[in-house]
């Protein structure tokens, strides 16, 4: 029994761990901060630009991918009826990569359209599986090898781009595993952007996520059009796929990961498990990302390394655990 | 009252129905039944417009289906059907889903839509699951709820497709009588149903369908005395005088 006082105290549980990882993200490093210091530090001394250009550009970022990538693995998962699906397995952050990749090489200096890029090829990679999903009446799990099959081709086609033309990512070993290094505000900025619209699509349409998590027949008889519906909502989450690929990488797991996560603790009702995700996945990233930076300080590994080594032990004891409580 | 006007329907360019005539008449139970794969489900399907005829229409109280708008077919006509998701959510929760083609614009359930799920939920009687996650029922139970969820949707036609599939004999009962209690209160009812003794037993008309085609729609008595069932199944059937009226048996 999932009562509405324990969705609310989950929520807020979750809510808290988010502040604290974000008072965490920017006091703990290379360098130790008081939390206060990023209010009373002067922008010029050393600790306020370190505060201002390293450490907060770097929490917004993990804030945002983690809270992006969670949701779109819930709404992706609710769209396909497959809780097997996540952005990174049926391929729509390899195709965000892949565009990406082609931005940089086509345009070294226009950064600013880099999310823009990563959303044309996340809805890529979103529309195929539809078309495999609607027309071929395509099994769950036809779904998500197929998902598989273009998750590959877009990661062969961008290291494809790459070694052609060398310069187009910079610290590429970061991208493909999905990492904050050297990420400003202003890359931010149109990425933030997108984020917002995909997130407040997403939440207005809970009431329809709700329906469509009955079965298509039973969304469609209780007057859901479930087409469009389900277009806008993968639209949606190609959007905050794509927009946060292009300043994180291609940070896998989050988007499976979480949603599980959430969904034991809040159930299947939409808008408390979204609340979740965009929370608890943002808390997530940002706990991994202090993480990869402070253990081996002054060096810093890429946070999807982390998140794969903290996150997959986590995740198959999730599994196997409730597999043996329900044998039991 | 949803009327069939000649309608051949199927997948593809294989029609599965045709040349379907019939009407779905209020306070009247009707039992669709036929051999597996004569277009049971089919019919119902199309009767709902999740599946657009190839030639013929459905009316809704004299209006074709394809000038209606998803959300006015759903407040005239309700589905029960055969496979579903069970996702984590409350009872009560999915019951107020049957007054989603009632929302207005704010798009909140108010406290008319609570009392009407709350009155669906008394008169297939789970009210007492209300609380309960869907996971936890057993098959009679979500059945019980799902069929409040219908019910909540206050449409004057329902359609059920095997509601008693998988249901023991005693949840099996409990179903068809929240189904009469439905017809007695004005509603169309149609449902798929295999078991040829218990329709023939519940329903007010029975249509008999073979190889997509209605061999023929009436009174259950004549039904049985026609001896279409017998030929459409290659079984016997055989009616026992019992105190409480007759009785129907099937055999080889």
């Amino acid at each position: 029994m999932v009562s509405k006082k324990k969705t609310v105290l989950v929520l807020f549980l979750l809510l808290l761990l988010l502040l604290l990882s974000c008072v965490c993200s920017i006091c703990v490093g290379a360098v130790m901060f008081h939390p206060l210091q990023l209010f009373t530090e002067s922008a010029g001394s050393a600790a306020g630009r370190i505060l201002r250009y390293s450490r907060l550009p770097r929490t917004c970022c993990s804030v945002l991918a983690g809270a992006s990538l969670a949701v779109a693995g819930a709404v992706i998962q609710n769209v396909l009826a497959n809780p097997l699906a996540a952005p990174n397995i049926i391929g729509v952050n390899s195709g965000a990569g892949f565009m990406a990749a082609v931005c940089c090489a086509l345009f070294p200096f226009g950064g600013g359209w880099i999310p823009v890029f990563a959303f044309a090829g996340a809805l890529m990679s979103v529309l195929i599986i539809l078309g495999i999903s609607e027309g071929c009446g395509a099994s769950r799990m036809t779904l998500v090898l197929a998902g598989v099959a273009i998750s590959s081709l877009f990661s062969g086609a961008t290291d494809a781009v790459v070694t052609f033309v060398p310069d187009a990512l910079s610290g590429y070993t970061d991208f493909r595993i999905g990492g904050f290094r050297g990420v400003t505000m202003a890359r931010l900025q149109p990425a933030a952007v997108l984020i917002g619209i995909g997130l407040v699509l997403v939440f207005l349409l809970v009431h329809e996520m709700d329906l469509l998590a009955l079965g298509t027949e039973t969304a469609q008889s209780l007057g859901l059009r479930v087409r469009p519906v389900r277009l806008l909502l993968l639209f949606a989450a190609a959007m905050l796929a794509g927009a946060a690929v292009s300043f994180s990488g291609i940070l896998g797991f989050v988007g499976l990961l979480v949603p599980h996560m959430v969904r034991k603790l809040t159930g299947n009702s939409a808008l408390p498990l979204l609340l979740g995700c965009a929370l608890g996945g943002a808390a997530l990233v940002t706990i991994c990302d202090t993480a990869a930076r402070s253990l081996f300080s002054p060096f810093e590994i890429p946070v999807g390394i982390v998140l794969s080594l903290l996150g997959a032990p986590f995740f198959l004891w999730l599994l196997l655990g409730n597999k043996r409580r329900t044998r039991a | 009252m949803i009327i069939c006007k000649h309608v051949t329907a199927g997948y593809g360019k294989q029609p599965v129905l045709q040349d379907i005539t019939l009407s779905f008449r209020p306070g009247e139970v009707m039992a669709v039944i036929g051999p597996n794969g004569c277009g049971k489900s089919t019919l119902l399907r199309t009767a709902l417009g999740l599946l657009k005829p190839m030639s013929g229409e459905v009316c809704y109280d004299e209006v074709p289906i394809d000038r209606l708008s998803v959300r006015e077919i759903a407040r005239k006509a309700a589905f029960l059907t055969q496979s579903r998701d069970t996702p984590n959510i409350p009872v009560e929760k999915l019951v107020l889903h049957g007054r989603f083609p009632w929302l207005g614009f704010p798009r909140q359930y108010g406290k008319r839509d609570r009392e009407i799920a709350k009155a669906a939920m008394e008169s297939t009687n789970c009210l007492g699951l209300a609380e309960k996650m869907l996971p936890e029922l057993s098959g009679g139970q979500r059945q019980e709820v799902y069929l409040a969820m219908t019910i909540a949707q206050t449409t004057k036609t329902l359609f059920m497709d095997e509601p008693t599939t998988y249901l023991d004999i005693c949840n099996q009962l409990q179903l068809l009588q929240s189904a009469r209690k439905a017809a007695d209160e004005g509603k169309a009812v149609v449902m798929v149903l295999h078991d040829i003794p218990q329709a023939l037993l519940f329903a007010d008309r029975i249509a008999l369908l073979q190889n997509g085609r209605l061999v023929l729609c009436d009174v259950p008595e004549k039904v049985a005395a026609s001896g279409k069932i017998e030929e459409v199944f290659s079984v016997r059937l055989t009616s026992i005088e019992t105190p409480e009226g007759v009785r129907y048996l099937c055999g080889l």
